[in-house]
């Protein structure tokens, strides 16, 4: 749990780091201390979707998250289609426009210090701190929870010795992880996305294993194993569809933590190089130029970056209520 | 409780061992490697052999593992950094303290902000001060720390120079904390993203406690609602703080890597990035080596402390 590393990341720790306010209260959900069934009326469930689809309906501040969510998917790769602008050729950029203009006539929020247009620049820029974010969290997620599932269900040994290596790999500050990894891997696009999942999917991994240990006793895992079922299709079939709830909420979380990971490894020069960017890499150029009054090569990126990793945590919040069972009904 | 600790300790021994072999083995994965970093670009292979000849980097890695660690064990000797010219022992000595003053006062400023607002998000809860605090926390949550603080630095320091641009470049403990205009802003910027993180949780923590039966029976036999607010819901809400306290030692001892460059203040978290980047691979593991103990250690404290804090815990088995 580096619930306090690098919280300076905003993870944890990130970032601090590290974990997120989403997933140091889930992983509050683990702790065994209101286990007894409570009475009273019993909520209809149904498919995972069906209640992910109900979260939206009755929780408003998971629509303004979604809603920000689709509209920075449609800036990010309509936008483009609506408004061109030259984002990759810096010969060209000097040549047709001036560095450092404010906003307004044909540049809407101004030009950058290599005189790419900023508005532009946030769609090409976003498009990949989506990605980076979206598949770092999905590749983390789904790693974790299946490392979790196949260590919570084997027990004895296996369990404690591949817990063992989560513990160790959790004892490394992540940000000093990513660093070393940043720099012996020169980053593009694809290996970001492995690095930042190799740091974010230790805490999954510890969720599922914990949600294993007690699926596995259940009467429907027994009549599988009594039925002959493997193993395989025990964890693949039966224990991962009945985490599905935790392995959503967190994964949700990761996103908005990889997000500002990759914004710091941005900060650090180690972002997505270019003559591609990043949110982060766009932001901590236009820090440089901060000091000379240029606002509007910060204050864009920043909103957009604040506002997505917002509106994960809204939907995580959200999901978190309705998906996990202790929480419901309080 | 003895024999707990006892496993915990080895364990804990296993896992500042592995960490050390892993981050050796990335460490020796670094394009150039060391002696390349060390010697420069235009250094002759032969100048190359001689160096790692001399440093026993043409040894097996494992045979240089164990030579590393009996140097650790018995010489308390972590190398030498080409950087810095220095010892690692030298450069992290004088890292060290000043990363525990800078990031020690925020966690402590943190902890001081954060516990009563929890509160008071719970006393008003589902009230506009609710909301307005829960928005905040979220904001300065997604900000990434480097953004905050350049924001403090424009508004607070170019435009009004009511605080200095940069963190205290002083060499001592004294010297840094003798320049508080200096200290502010990385002190707020470190503080503010700890506060909006441990008062989610700490409104969180004390929302779950409000639950319970015992506030229920509190309630029932009388006790005022400032009794059963603060003796009752609060001893328990601060359960889940304890640990969060433990958890902050890593970070505390490894540093700010972001801020403490925004500021440029020389603590650990710079000492981690520069040596990365300059594949300084003793001063490397050697940073790692004092991250992963702080963090072992912090683990430690946060289980005795929970024990202590919590008389339902007992690690009879584990």
């Amino acid at each position: 749990m580096p619930v306090g590393d690098e919280r300076d990341l905003g993870l944890g720790a990130l970032t601090s780091g590290g974990a997120s306010l989403g997933q140091m209260e889930a992983l509050d959900v683990l702790t065994p201390v209101a286990a007894t069934p409570e009475g009273g009326e019993v909520t209809a469930t149904g498919s995972p979707l069906r209640q992910i689809g109900r979260v939206f309906v009755e929780n408003k501040l998971a629509v303004v998250g979604l809603g920000v969510i689709v509209f920075m998917v449609l800036f990010c790769w309509i936008g483009p289609l609506l408004y061109h602008t030259n984002q990759t050729n810096a010969q060209e950029a000097l040549v047709n426009s001036t560095p450092n203009l404010s906003p307004g006539g044909n540049h809407l929020l101004g030009t950058d210090e290599a005189g790419f247009d900023i508005l532009g620049r946030l769609m090409f820029a976003g498009k990949n701190s989506l990605i980076v974010g979206l598949a770092a969290a999905a590749l983390g997620t789904g790693w974790g929870a299946l490392y979790g599932a196949v260590s919570g269900f084997f027990g004895s040994w296996g369990d404690a010795f591949m817990m063992r290596i989560v513990d160790t790999l959790l004892s490394i500050p992540p940000l000093f992880l990513l660093i070393c990894l940043a720099v012996i891997f020169r980053p593009s696009v694809l290996l970001l996305i492995i690095v930042i999942a190799f740091v974010s999917w230790l805490i999954p991994a510890r969720l599922i294993r914990g949600e294993t240990l007690t699926l596995r006793v259940r009467e429907y895992v027994q009549a599988v194993r009594v039925m002959g079922g493997s193993r395989k299709r025990i964890i693949l079939r039966h224990i991962v569809p009945n985490a599905i709830g935790t392995i959503i909420v967190n994964a949700t979380f990761q996103v908005a933590d990889a997000i500002l990971l990759l914004a710091a490894l941005g900060f650090l020069g180690l972002g997505v190089p270019p003559p591609q960017t990043d949110w982060g890499s766009m932001l901590s150029e236009g820090v440089t130029y901060a000091v000379s009054g240029y606002w509007w090569e910060i204050y864009p990126a920043g909103v957009c970056i604040v506002l997505v990793v917002v509106a994960f945590n809204f939907i995580g919040d959200a999901l978190r209520d309705s998906l996990e069972v202790r929480l419901q009904r309080r | 409780m003895i024999g707990f600790l006892v496993r915990r300790v080895f364990q804990a021994i296993v896992v500042v061992v592995a960490v050390m072999l892993l981050v050796f083995l990335l460490a020796h994965i670094i394009p150039g490697g060391a002696a390349r970093a060390a010697l420069g670009p235009r250094a002759t292979r032969l100048q190359i052999a001689q160096f790692n000849r001399l440093n026993n980097y043409d040894r097996p890695l494992i045979i240089q593992f164990l030579l590393y660690l009996k140097n650790l064990v018995w010489h308390h000797y972590l190398g030498y950094s080409y950087h810095f010219n220095q010892g690692v022992t030298t450069v992290i000595a004088s890292r060290l303290p000043k990363t525990l003053v800078l990031v020690g006062i925020s966690t402590v400023l943190a902890l001081i902000v954060a516990v009563p607002l929890g509160i008071l998000q719970v006393v008003r809860r589902n009230k506009p001060v609710d909301y307005a605090l829960t928005g905040a926390s979220f904001i300065f949550y997604a900000m990434p720390s480097f953004l905050l603080g350049t924001l403090l630095i424009l508004y607070l320091a170019v435009d009004v120079h009511v605080f200095s641009v940069e963190a205290p470049q002083g060499q001592t403990v004294a010297s840094i904390l003798a320049d508080p205009r200096a200290l502010v802003l990385p002190e707020v910027t470190l503080a503010a993203i700890t506060i909006a993180s441990f008062s989610r949780y700490m409104r969180s923590s004390m929302m779950e406690a409000m639950t319970e039966d015992y506030i229920r029976t509190a309630r029932a036999k009388g006790a005022s609602n400032r009794r059963v607010l603060f003796v009752h819901a609060l001893r328990n809400a601060v359960i889940p703080i304890v640990t969060l306290l433990g958890l902050s030692i890593p970070s505390i001892v490894s540093g700010a890597v972001i801020t403490e460059t925004v500021f440029n203040y020389p603590g650990m978290g710079l000492l981690t990035y520069q040596a990365a980047t300059t594949t300084d691979i003793p001063l490397l593991l050697g940073t790692a080596f004092v991250a992963t103990l702080a963090t072992v250690v912090g683990s430690l404290i946060a289980d005795i402390l929970y024990a202590v804090v919590d008389p339902r815990i007992r690690y009879a088995r584990r």
